[in-house]
């Protein structure tokens, strides 16, 4: 029979490597109902655990009384701060440096903080059990607004850390103070600002908001007597950490814990930090020997774990009157909540918010931040976000819509006037960033001329004229942003989480038929791993993707790697198989050059093997080179094919994007509608085209949500004010824009295939293109800047105020 | 403890007896008794939709219905949508080609939910669809490829070409 001949192009297809929009292998399960997930998973003997909540935001706990609780039928046990405070896991350890009670130690700093964990036999029966459990409380003062938290006379929050004047990250100033974190020349700064033709000054917020994956954080801890040994199944962006962590806290030898993360249904940050039913459900595994299961509900989500933002940032930039920026400085009061939990590399406690000089050519900046504790929920994680960018992106590019309303200039022209050069990369930042590589002005203009920008402008200033005859009631706004972000944490010289080095790892082992299995320390929680890892090796190493296997999450068999988050994957875990694959192609060419009898160097790649360079005709493929790795290696070279690969990025990369909004605000009701939403994102290499699209659509859409109504918001008492689905703003398919995305290539110059990473993108750049939209359409009646969030209601006091 | 009550369902096909308690939620009793966990929990309010069912031809949110309450009933779960054969049915293909999914977490609910609403209105518009859906949140995909994926079915079933194409 004769063999088919095939294209070199069909070859190429056939491997669905990079670039090509392969279908997820994920979605064959999911859109079957068989996906994996933590609440999914039934052992024998499981009990469940749940949670007795403080009511109050600040009070001292005279009196826990279980009895009632433990008297009833299916109650397993109740447990206490008393009860952990044997073990020393009472209190944690969090990211950041300071300690976050477990179970509140007589006392709680915010509402709905843990006071006692209940063990049944079902969910039913601990929710019973929650309600039987007695708290006395007595009152205390409530602190929950930070501008008033390094008041001489506001109330010591944390007595746990009385006369503590040394923080994690250097002097404490005051009881309520946590930190202050300084970047910049500031002398230098001042002089620019004396010197400066124009200047503006804004306190611009960035609310309290949460990340709310569909699926909240939960797990399932197992702990086996006889051997000694701990299993958690949990909802983990980071099982390697959590395994660390999990053996650092309770004694038990890290071998013989073994963490799982399975499939996980959104994580946006939420599930990177140790929480306090992760440590009771293993305490109480390893007290009654049984599996524990524990489930937040969707209100102790909102409410108890992981917030994001609350930044409130004092932002001044200095300008010549022809519109060149020449200093910026910023200060930032941040509200941490009761502890400082932060998700962020250790040695950051602002994360990397001295990014804040963004896609502009600052000269000088200086930041300082001050961070404050509050009877707030404790968190500050890295929502969509790679540590503190989206506020740092929101920050600069308001203040530059504000500073280009000063100077009469338009927004874009604004930016297009002070963009960092393509010929200035690699780009020093005045705050200490070395950017990889960029072409913004390319950018801004291809986005520009898409949007057709001019005529935008030109019909905004005629309706503008139409609405002052008193014509319309709508007023229209553009909204410009460019943002740079600064992902993939993160070399080891700078970044590590506490103690470990923010490396990540990729081990690929070629079978003898040239099937692969490939194991990553990454851990995917939507963002497809699964199909896009296959691609990049199917590409290094010419085996088609459908013949590789990806596995994340199992912390026994997958190497170490520091997980998910701030868009870190690509940039990371991508370089790592990268790597990988590239030392077992190094291999594959000595056999192949065994087997065709040449020397190696005269053989080259040739998409799915080795050729004899000169005489095509003569050539391995990878899948006959595995098979002789394992059955006929060289003499003298060990068989097998396969590596492993520890990948400590030299630098991290630099996504950028252009973003533009168009937007009719309704001002007798306030209402919004994004009339078109255009985004523009650079990436870098593109790895999966769909998957970049899904991800830009998501991720705007998560902007879309915080810049038009998402706040976790507390009342003077300390209340949570809607942290539940009712009134925590996600939108429904009704209300979400329709996105429009385009791109521009600028690769790396220092990942091994070029690629920089975009999950986050979206929503850095988004937040600020509809605040700006916003802003921009009420600039004409005077508004400087409107606080976030932009919902209907605002948006009409705003018109208000302003008179419209 | 208050007495438990028989139940007699058909789910998936598949005729169900079981003595449940009063205030056992019809989620939990498809999770958790019948080990049918393709119906997620992500809200406990009925805003999310994760865990939207077919039951007698309605789609309902499983969270906030008792079990007893749905004695008598049809149920069709996200296990009983595939082919009769194993493959994914038209509308489940649809999700994976239009990219109409990321983490899966929303994905039974959403596609129990289109179903309905195809059967309901077999060849809608952009807005129908987005109006459809409008009881099932989903946090990654921002929609617009859920809409695809759901026009794009209409379009195979309906036996004419599909507009809808994945970027």
């Amino acid at each position: 029979m004769n063999e088919m001949v095939i294209t070199r192009e069909q070859r190429e297809a056939r491997l669905e490597g990079m670039g090509c929009k392969r279908k997820r292998v994920e979605d064959i399960r999911f859109t079957q109902g068989k996906g994996n997930y933590v609440d999914d998973l039934k052992l024998p003997g499981m009990l469940h655990g749940d949670f007795v909540r403080s009511q109050y935001g600040h009070a001292r706990i005279k009196r826990i009384d279980a009895a009632k609780a433990r008297a009833l039928p299916g109650v397993i046990a109740v447990l206490t701060a008393d009860d952990l405070k044997p073990l020393g896991l009472h209190w944690m350890p969090t990211l950041a440096g300071d300690v976050q009670a477990v179970l509140a130690d007589g006392k709680v700093h915010f509402q709905n903080q843990e006071i006692a964990f209940v063990v049944a036999e079902n969910r039913y029966v601990a929710d019973d059990a929650i309600q039987l459990v007695e708290v006395e409380y007595e009152e205390l003062p409530v602190l929950v607004d930070p501008f008033k938290a390094l008041d001489p006379d506001a109330p010591e929050l944390r007595p746990d850390l009385a006369g503590k004047t040394v923080g994690a990250h250097g002097p404490r100033k005051h009881h309520n103070h946590i930190f202050e974190w300084t970047v910049g020349d500031r002398a230098a700064t001042d002089e620019a600002f004396n010197r400066a033709d124009v200047t503006i000054k804004e306190m611009i917020s960035y609310q309290r908001v949460h990340p709310s994956p569909l699926e909240t954080c939960q797990c399932v801890a197992s702990f086996d007597k006889i051997k000694g040994e701990l299993t958690v199944h949990g909802t983990f962006q980071a099982p390697h950490v959590i395994r660390t962590v999990a053996s650092l806290l309770s004694k038990i030898p890290e071998h013989k814990i073994h963490v799982v993360a399975p499939d996980i249904g959104g994580g946006f940050g939420n599930k990177v930090g140790a929480y306090s039913g992760y440590i009771c459900a293993i305490v109480a595994t390893i007290v009654t020997g049984q599996p524990v299961k524990w489930v937040e509900d969707r209100i102790e989500n909102l409410s108890t774990t992981s917030f994001a933002r609350d930044y409130h940032m004092t932002t001044e930039i200095a300008a010549t009157k022809d519109g060149k920026v020449t200093g910026l400085r910023v200060h930032v009061l941040a509200d941490h909540g009761a502890f400082d939990a932060c998700a962020d590399p250790s040695k950051w406690p602002a994360g990397f918010f001295n990014i804040v000089t963004g896609s502009y050519d600052f000269p000088v900046a200086h930041l300082a931040v001050d961070g404050v504790y509050t009877n707030k929920a404790p968190g500050g994680v890295a929502y969509r976000c790679s540590f503190r960018v989206t506020e740092a992106a929101y920050c600069i590019e308001r203040a530059m819509d504000i500073l280009a309303h000063k100077l009469g200039l338009d927004p874009a022209e604004l930016r297009l006037r002070n963009f960092v050069r393509r010929d200035q990369f690699p780009y020093q930042s005045a705050l200490g960033w070395e950017y990889d590589s960029g072409d913004y002005d390319t950018a801004m203009r291809k986005a520009m001329d898409a949007v057709g920008y001019a005529e935008l402008r030109a019909e905004q200033a005629r309706r503008r004229e139409a609405f002052r005859r008193g014509e319309t009631r709508e007023i229209m706004g553009i909204g410009v942003s460019f943002f740079t972000e600064i992902v993939g944490a993160g070399p080891s010289k700078n970044c590590d989480i506490l103690g470990v080095a923010m490396f990540d790892s990729a081990e690929i082992r070629i079978h003898p038929t040239g099937s692969i299995i490939a194991r990553m320390g990454s851990k995917s929680q939507g963002q497809g791993h699964e199909t896009t890892w296959a691609q990049i090796i199917a590409t290094e190493l010419g085996i088609p993707a459908d013949d590789i296997m990806i596995e994340e999450g199992n912390t026994d068999t997958a190497p170490y790697g520091l997980g998910t988050y701030g868009s870190r994957s690509t940039p990371v875990t991508g370089a790592a198989i990268a790597m990988a694959a590239r030392k077992i192609k190094a291999k594959a060419q000595m056999i192949a050059a065994h087997l065709l009898e040449v020397s190696e160097y005269d053989l080259e790649w040739d998409i799915d093997g080795f050729r004899v360079k000169g005489n095509p005709e003569r050539a391995k493929t990878m899948k006959e080179i595995a098979w002789a790795a394992y059955n006929s290696p060289p003499p003298g070279l060990e068989p097998g094919l396969e590596a492993v690969n520890y990948y400590d990025p030299p630098n991290m990369t630099y996504p950028f994007g252009a973003y533009i909004c168009v937007m009719d605000i309704d001002v007798d009701t306030g209402v919004a509608t994004t009339r078109r939403f255009y985004a523009l994102d650079d990436c870098g290499t593109r790895i999966n085209p769909m998957i970049i699209e899904g991800q830009v659509h998501g991720g705007l859409t998560e902007a879309f949500a915080i810049a038009m109504g998402q706040e976790i918001r507390y009342d003077e008492l300390g209340n949570v004010i809607g942290a539940s689905f009712m009134d925590f703003f996600l939108p429904t398919a009704v209300e979400t824009p329709v996105w429009e995305t385009d791109f521009t290539v600028t690769p790396s110059p220092h990942h091994p295939i070029g690629a920089k990473g975009v999950g986050e993108s979206p929503n850095v750049g988004g937040v600020p293109c509809f605040s700006n939209a916003v802003n921009d359409a009420f600039s004409f009646l005077g508004a400087t800047h409107i606080q976030m969030p932009h919902d209907a209601w605002r948006l009409w006091q705003a018109a208000q105020d302003l008179g419209a | 403890m208050t007495d438990q009550i028989p139940i007699s369902i058909t789910v998936n096909g598949r005729s169900v007896r079981r003595f449940v308690d009063p205030r056992l939620l019809l989620i939990h009793f498809l999770r958790e008794d019948l080990g049918l966990t393709g119906a997620h929990i992500g809200c406990e309010t009925s805003h999310c939709g994760a865990c939207t069912v077919d039951l007698d031809g309605m789609s309902v949110k499983s969270c906030t219905m008792f079990a007893a309450q749905a004695d008598g009933a049809t149920i069709t779960t996200i296990e009983g949508m595939a082919n009769p054969d194993g493959t994914l049915s038209v509308l489940q293909e649809s999700f994976r080609q239009m990219h109409g999914l990321q983490c899966g977490y929303c994905t039974p609910g959403m596609i129990m939910r289109a179903s309905v609403l195809l059967r309901e209105n077999p060849d809608p518009t952009d807005d129908e669809v987005r109006q459809g859906i409008a009881g099932n949140l989903c946090r990654c995909t921002g929609y617009q490829n859920i809409v695809k994926a759901v026009r794009h079915a209409a379009a195979v079933i309906n036996g004419r070409p599909s507009q809808e194409a994945a970027e």
